[in-house]
């Protein structure tokens, strides 16, 4: 399971927003998780309560997750299109000429401090 | 901790210390200068479609914005008056919920992982090393075709090979009976290896110039199709063995892929699996993917993988060489 991995980065990059940005609590952190990116949601949100726990910058910290969708390219539609997952044909032409062009991201956002 | 693979265990790197090798980094420097925490007036224009309950409670202390409100001119105005989240009047903290202030970070949570793998594949292009980061499940006879490929290009390249399992180094041992340079690294828990612990690997190899590198992944269809590790390419390895639909079940992996080996198709005469039915739910995911059918043990299609090999080789040393030229 990758998104213990994952979470430790978003702790790493808590911890080291805390120093250059002198703050000692966070709040919220805003997550984007687009809906082609390798993370699992609700896994993430497991891992972030393990991982925050004990550390008095995150500790009390509440993840807020947003899911940006996924987007592709259609070679034979010339337009972009919305998919929800990487297997799905484009929902105009029905065709797998797709190149993927968001809601792979995997990103902090935000944060509320303190 | 592991900062990036996570695991609570560190890894071990055939030849090194337990000491955290992570520490190399040696780019620190956030790409992402642009972190404005003081860039919007109220921490509610920020457009989240979901609503967030926690009050700001700034506005109370607005109302310094009236001189005439001054009739106590002893406290001093330190502040700007762009923001007030973090400050009472006069700079004074006033309590908890005043301190609250929105920073806007825009961080990829692989950034860090990123970042070593640019550093990888920069000093790759600069040294004309051909790395080829080989996934699949276990069991696809990763091992097995890269014994074989090794023992056919070694006399070709220089090359070598680094191993990813979770435990043991008998991978590691199998590639050098063949002769070929071959480390083990040990991931613990870790279920994927990461871009810091090929930078180590690397330069334990002692690489030559101009090699293949054969990065042979932790056998696993999920988690490394994440991390970048610096290669040239993604192989992802399917055995005929396995189902056809693996393409559609694992869609990260065979999408993040540019080549996709089907592998034992010796034994295809013994199984039902439909080649043409895997080509296509692969490139469902993947429509610009290349495959090869080969068989490590038979030899068939061997030759198109190394052709496969040789071509990215090639463009791997003209981009050295155009570097070195750049550089002149």
């Amino acid at each position: 399971m990758h998104e213990m991995a994952l979470t430790n980065g978003i702790l790493q990059i808590l911890q080291e927003q805390a120093r250059s940005q002198g703050f000692s609590r966070v709040r919220t952190v805003w997550l984007e998780i687009g809906a082609l990116s390798s993370a699992e949601p609700e896994a993430m949100r497991f891992c972030f309560e393990a991982v925050c726990k004990g550390d008095p910058l995150t500790e009390t910290a509440v993840l807020e997750i947003v899911r940006p969708a996924g987007e592709a390219w259609c070679m034979d539609c010339c337009e972009v299109v919305e998919i929800a997952a990487r297997h799905q044909p484009c929902p105009r032409c029905g065709g797998h000429k797709l190149q993927v062009t968001g809601g792979e991201q995997l990103r902090v956002k935000e944060l509320e401090v303190e | 901790m592991c900062t990036v693979c996570g695991c609570g265990d560190q890894p071990v790197i055939e030849g090194a210390g337990h000491h955290h090798h992570h520490g190399h980094s040696h780019d620190h420097s956030h790409d992402h200068g642009h972190s404005h925490d003081h860039s919007h007036d109220h921490g509610h224009s920020h457009d989240h479609s979901h609503d967030h309950d926690h009050s700001h409670d700034h506005g109370h202390h607005h109302h310094h914005d009236h001189p005439h409100d001054h009739h106590h001119h002893d406290h001093s105005h330190s502040h700007s008056h762009d923001l007030h989240y973090g400050r009472g009047e006069a700079g004074v903290t006033v309590g908890s919920l005043d301190q609250r202030r929105i920073v806007e970070i825009e961080q990829d949570v692989l950034g860090h992982n990123d970042r070593l793998a640019r550093a990888n594949r920069a000093w790759m292009t600069e040294h004309g090393v051909f790395a080829l980061n080989l996934v699949s499940s276990p069991g696809s006879g990763k091992t097995t075709l890269l014994c074989r490929t090794v023992s056919d290009l070694m006399s070709r390249y220089p090359l070598a090979v680094v191993e990813g399992d979770q435990q043991t180094t008998h991978d590691a041992d199998r590639i050098r009976a063949t002769g070929a340079p071959a480390l083990q690294v040990n991931t613990g828990k870790g279920c994927h290896l990461d871009a810091a612990m090929v930078a180590q690997a690397m330069e334990r190899l002692d690489l030559a110039d101009d090699s293949l590198l054969f990065i042979e992944n932790v056998g696993n269809l999920v988690c490394p199709s994440a991390f970048d590790l610096g290669e040239a390419h993604k192989v992802a390895i399917l055995s005929v063995t396995e189902g056809e639909d693996k393409p559609l079940k694992y869609p990260d992996m065979f999408a993040a892929a540019d080549l996709m080996i089907l592998n034992k198709v010796d034994l295809l005469p013994y199984l039902s699996f439909d080649v043409d039915k895997a080509i296509a739910y692969a490139r469902q995911v993947n429509h610009d993917i290349e495959v090869v059918q080969v068989s490590a043990t038979s030899g068939q299609g061997l030759d198109e993988w190394y052709a496969w090999i040789e071509k990215g080789r090639a463009l791997q040393l003209h981009r050295k060489k155009k570097l070195a030229a750049r550089n002149d």
